[in-house]
């Protein structure tokens, strides 16, 4: 099963990475005179579009393969900053403990309470569509799982030998934090970024579809499905098959994820 | 448990605060808020008149104190485009919204907990593995897709169920049915694992070694102990449907809370955005409220904590 997961994942990786070599038209350009063209497979369909165009006769399979990369962008940009933020505080909150560790982690049961695609809706309004604001969107979506795992990695390793040796040794608590126990939840880090990538897409994928996302003319696959379905009846596959590819790569990215999990660190199983 | 009540209704409203103040500074964030309130085409004169008359001249503790005050006092400012109270056109939207996530919950409960019962029992098997595979589907298909999908089929094709807008129980299949796929996958996510954990403990065995019939141990004993974790989960469930309501009410045209968010963030109504946060933030934090007590009531272990 894994190698199924392995093989739409790197598909999707090559389309991102290889959009202008891969795409056959421009995903921007527009030739009303081609447009809602259905797939190659249907009757009136035409070989020169293989998946069909939108309303603008834009190339479906050209908006995909560049959509790959703002989905894919995304996820690796708002894992970094949302699932760093979350480790760094996690990390801080395990080990420094007291007062430090009851306010941070009051913060993030805030943020378990209160929907954070709220206030991506809001910063897209406030500080305008873009990738920056979307980033900051969606790692705010990340950072309290993160923490929260983390934190509890934390106080078990902080019970171990080698952190009550290095104390003994003289070593400060920021080297301890650097050197002893970030090394070790790495691991545990790794999982739960795997587990989340589905999570940032459909976030990435929902707040394009409400029109907080990348602004347009840039395709991406919530923009697309978006696009499309005001004209569901006449052309189904503007809409419906962006939606497939998010569903494909989401699905996969999850199932590779579990399979890593139980190699690396099946503790974490029951999340 | 009065104790208990009051320390929970102080965290709320410590939470409520501090979602009010990071809503009031992100919309300071991009400088004066009037620029997100005029419409495009409003002079200089307006622009002046309306940092006048919501007191946007004075320092930016002053503007805040005003801004909860007066949010106090149930004013969250106009709506832009309605030219009405946000609050007022919340609150008429509301009774839409109310009126699909109950079903939906109840869909996603209906469906979801006997699925994760059948698949506990069949740790494994071949029924384990399918009831894991809807659930995995379930996650990965987003809503708002999920939506068109249902549309495409069983309204255009089919012609069985209409498309969207409010009407009879036909009007409500399709946005139940999208609303509940996401959380009817966790419920039987949960009540696998929650079930798995009580068949393995001890009063189980005991109830075995009694003699007491499978079913009545599967049904009574078990699952209603694995049950207690998953429903704790409730608020967190609601709140889950109230942010799915955006994208599903946006799909069926549904004239609720949620599509009053789209419209909000579509049209730049920046007034109703902020308003529609902080009420949903009410919304939530009471039904939270309410389901925290329900538990200490039913199970006095939850009071200590």
């Amino acid at each position: 099963m894994p190698w199924l997961s392995a093989l739409v994942i790197l598909t999707m990786l090559c389309m991102a990475v290889f959009a202008p070599l891969l795409a056959p038209h421009s995903p921007i350009d527009q030739t009303l005179r081609d447009k809602l063209l259905p797939p190659f497979w249907f009757e009136d369909g035409s070989s020169k579009y293989l998946l069909g165009t939108d309303a603008f006769g834009r190339d479906i399979l050209s908006r995909l393969i560049y959509g790959a990369r703002v989905s894919l962008i995304v996820a690796a940009l708002a894992l970094t900053v949302g699932g760093g933020v979350g480790l760094l505080i996690g990390i801080v909150a395990g080990y420094m403990g007291g007062i430090v560790e009851s306010i941070l982690m009051r913060l993030v049961d805030a943020a378990f309470t209160f929907p954070a695609i709220l206030f991506a809706l809001l910063l897209a309004v406030t500080m305008g569509q873009g990738l920056g604001t979307l980033v900051i969107a969606i790692s705010l979506l990340l950072w309290a799982s993160f923490a929260r795992i983390i934190r509890g990695e934390v106080l078990a390793l902080k019970q171990r030998d080698f952190v009550a040796l290095a104390k003994v040794r003289g070593c400060s608590e920021l080297r301890i934090m650097l050197t002893h126990i970030l090394p070790n939840v790495l691991n545990t880090f790794m999982v739960l970024v795997t587990l989340n990538i589905g999570v940032v897409i459909i976030a990435e994928a929902a707040l394009s579809f409400l029109g907080a996302g990348i602004p347009p003319p840039t395709p991406t696959w919530g923009l697309m499905v978006s696009e499309g379905r005001g004209r569901i009846a006449e052309a189904w596959w503007v809409s419906l098959i962006p939606g497939l590819a998010i569903t494909a790569l989401v699905l996969s990215v999850n199932l590779f994820g579990d399979w890593l999990r139980d190699r690396l660190d099946p503790r974490l199983r029951q999340l | 448990m009065g104790g208990f009540i009051a320390r929970r209704l102080l965290q709320g409203l410590v939470l409520l605060v501090l979602v009010a103040t990071v809503v009031f500074f992100l919309g300071r964030l991009t400088g004066n808020p009037v620029d997100l309130m005029l419409p495009e085409d409003a002079t200089g004169e307006d622009r002046a008149r309306l940092i006048r008359a919501l007191g946007l001249d004075g320092s930016l503790l002053r503007q805040y104190l005003t801004f909860i005050g007066s949010a106090l006092q149930g004013d969250l400012g106009t709506s832009l485009r309605m030219r009405q109270p946000a609050v007022d056109v919340f609150l008429s939207r509301l009774p839409n919204t109310l009126a699909i996530i109950p079903w939906a919950l109840l869909l996603a409960m209906l469906v979801g907990i006997p699925l994760g019962v059948v698949a506990a029992l069949n740790r494994g098997r071949f029924l384990d593995r399918a009831a894991g595979t809807i659930a995995v589907l379930g996650i990965a298909t987003p809503s708002f897709w999920l939506g068109i999908v249902l549309i495409f089929f069983f309204s255009v094709e089919l012609g069985w169920l209409p498309s969207g807008r409010m009407g009879g129980p036909a009007h409500y299949v399709l946005p139940v049915i999208t609303l509940s796929s996401f959380l009817t996958a966790g419920f039987m996510r949960l009540t696998r694992s929650s079930m798995l954990e009580v068949l393995e403990s001890e009063y189980v065995k005991l109830a075995r070694i009694k003699g007491l019939s499978e079913s009545v141990v599967i049904w009574k004993h078990c699952l209603r102990n694995a049950l207690i974790p998953v429903l704790t989960l409730w608020g967190v469930f609601v709140g889950n449907l109230i942010t799915g309501a955006i994208v599903t009410e946006t799909v069926f045209a549904w004239p609720g809370v949620g599509r009053l968010t789209y419209e909000a963030v579509i049209y730049r109504d920046f007034p109703l955005l902020q308003a529609v946060i902080i009420l949903k933030a009410i919304l939530i934090l009471c039904i939270n409220l309410v389901v925290d007590i329900l538990y200490a009531y039913v199970d006095p272990r939850i009071r200590l904590t």
